[in-house]
């Protein structure tokens, strides 16, 4: 493996540390909601409260954490958008759709056209992105 | 159980350090602790916190920096088809630097500057040429663009790592509070780059290209000529008058200097030139819509200046009349592949250019109109 490759997995992998604060965080938590259950039978029901909010909160908040950083690895990689080359046929019109290649520049003269065998031509190559929905302020 | 009764139960539960079940007790020396710590290491804390955060950037910055490397070293590899391994070359080249001129004495600085840009322009096209033979002009000058971006990458995590380690050693909340709080827009650029290197190692169309792409539109099926520095220009009759229009020449990632063709074209024509029009891709404000088109007066050209200040210069000189249509966009859509909306604009500008002669300029008379940005990927 590359240094740069080493590198690279060295900064998405996640530290030990979190992971196991995370896990201590998680017993604490599933031990006070166990403690809960217990002071619930012996009927004191205010310690079996506040218990059972210490060990909701403590569930709630480790699965945050872990989330998160799953979600930061998730993040660290570049996503590359699907890239879309429009081919036409400036004579008989005919269009054709298809991915980016390699070497594709807008007004390259390509393979000739399927219906007039006339050379066609790229006439855009651009990202389609799909918004993630506007936001609902009224500005 | 309503209110009343849980905060007297918490207030007997937490205030009450003698006495009192273990639970209790526990709890309520968990807040005393609480209380102590935010008093006398809140600060500290708050120091931790933010560096932790700036920490998870920068991490984040490495793993792009890395990426960006590994892709220009790819790039180079198999396009250029080196005899030797690149790396060692493409380390050095990353760490390259341009020392702006002297502004002490600020008359005469903007030709000092172009003067630097050029040596920094041949010297790069130069070590892509050692690092890639066998690449055609082309594909020369995407790997030279690939190259800046893995370079303005590099130096972003660069700067980060230094405020970040400097506010480790010193423990200053001022020095990292000033990192943590442009982290996002540090950020927000460094992913922008990330984007552009792929498009620029690829050879797509990037949204700086709009400009370029409406002056690919006008003058494509029109007979060219080269102007200087790397631009082409071709005479296209627009609504009645003659449009000198202008590009830097493409597909390969250039910009050109536009200042020194518009000036071309105006001394050609002995300054007998009725309005200029420049089209260029704009950074937009929030809240505004990608691939907005909107019209202005003044030269619509950004970079260092140099060729902005030649335009302004011989326009003056001849005093012509200058008017600029911009497409807006933000920073991530400006170095990354084209989007639709942006690629759109582009018909939309040319509506406008139409417009703006027939309000503008008479039949018979001559007009430049030059498309300005990265025409990587835009032939012509």
């Amino acid at each position: 493996m590359s240094k740069a490759s080493s590198e690279a997995s060295a900064s998405t992998k996640v530290s030990s540390f979190v992971l196991l604060a995370i896990f201590i965080t998680l017993v604490v938590a599933i031990m006070a909601l166990i403690l809960a259950v217990q002071a619930y039978s012996m009927e004191s029901y205010e310690v079996a409260t506040i218990l059972l909010i210490i060990g909701f909160l403590g569930v709630v908040a480790s699965s945050y954490v872990l989330l998160q950083t799953r979600q930061r690895m998730i993040r660290l990689r570049i996503e590359a958008p699907p890239i879309t080359t429009t081919i036409e046929c400036k004579k008989c019109g005919f269009k054709a759709v298809r991915e980016f290649q390699r070497g594709d520049y807008i007004f390259k003269e390509v393979e000739p056209c399927q219906k007039c065998n006339e050379k066609m031509l790229i006439t855009a190559i651009y990202r389609e992105v799909r918004e993630k929905g506007k936001p609902s302020f009224p500005f | 159980m309503n209110i009343a009764a849980v905060l007297a139960l918490l207030q007997s539960q937490f205030f009450q350090f003698p006495g009192g079940d273990i639970f209790s007790q526990i709890l309520t020396f968990a807040i005393y602790i609480f209380i102590f710590l935010s008093l006398f290491y809140g600060q500290r804390i708050q120091l931790h916190i933010m560096l932790r955060e700036v920490e998870g950037s920068l991490y984040k910055l490495k793993y792009i920096r890395d990426e960006g490397r590994r892709i220009a070293i790819e790039a180079i590899k198999e396009v250029g088809k080196p005899q030797t391994d690149p790396t060692p070359r493409v380390d050095r080249f990353l760490e390259y630097f341009t020392i702006s001129p002297q502004s002490l004495d600020p008359a005469g600085v903007v030709w000092k500057l172009e003067h630097i840009l050029d040596v920094r322009d041949t010297r790069f096209k130069d070590e892509v040429r050692l690092l890639a033979p066998s690449a055609d002009e082309t594909q020369a000058n995407n790997l030279e663009n690939t190259l800046e971006a893995a370079m303005a990458l590099n130096y972003i995590y660069k700067v980060i790592r230094h405020y970040f380690l400097l506010g480790k050693k010193t423990l200053s909340l001022y020095v990292i509070m000033q990192i943590q709080m442009i982290l996002p827009l540090v950020m927000r650029e460094a992913e922008a780059y990330a984007s552009a290197l792929k498009a620029f190692a690829y050879g797509q169309p990037i949204g700086d290209g709009v400009g370029a792409l409406v002056a690919a539109k006008l003058m494509h099926g029109y007979p060219l000529r080269k102007v200087p520095k790397d631009c082409v220009v071709a005479t296209v009759p627009i609504e009645g008058r003659t449009a000198y229009v202008i590009k830097a020449e493409g597909p390969g990632g250039n910009v050109g200097k536009p200042g020194d063709a518009i000036k071309t074209i105006i001394e050609e024509n002995e300054g007998k030139i009725s309005n200029i029009i420049m089209i260029d891709a704009a950074l937009k404000l929030e809240g505004e819509d990608v691939g907005e088109v909107a019209e202005g007066v003044g030269a619509a050209i950004g970079g260092p200046g140099v060729d902005q200040f030649k335009i302004e210069e011989t326009i003056l000189k001849y005093r012509i009349p200058i008017n600029a249509v911009i497409i807006k966009e933000d920073i991530g859509d400006a170095v990354s592949p084209m989007r639709k909306e942006v690629f759109e604009a582009a018909d939309k500008a040319i509506e406008r250019i139409k417009q703006l002669i027939l309000e503008r300029t008479k039949e018979g008379d001559k007009i430049i109109i030059c498309g300005v940005g990265n025409t990587i990927g835009i032939g012509q």
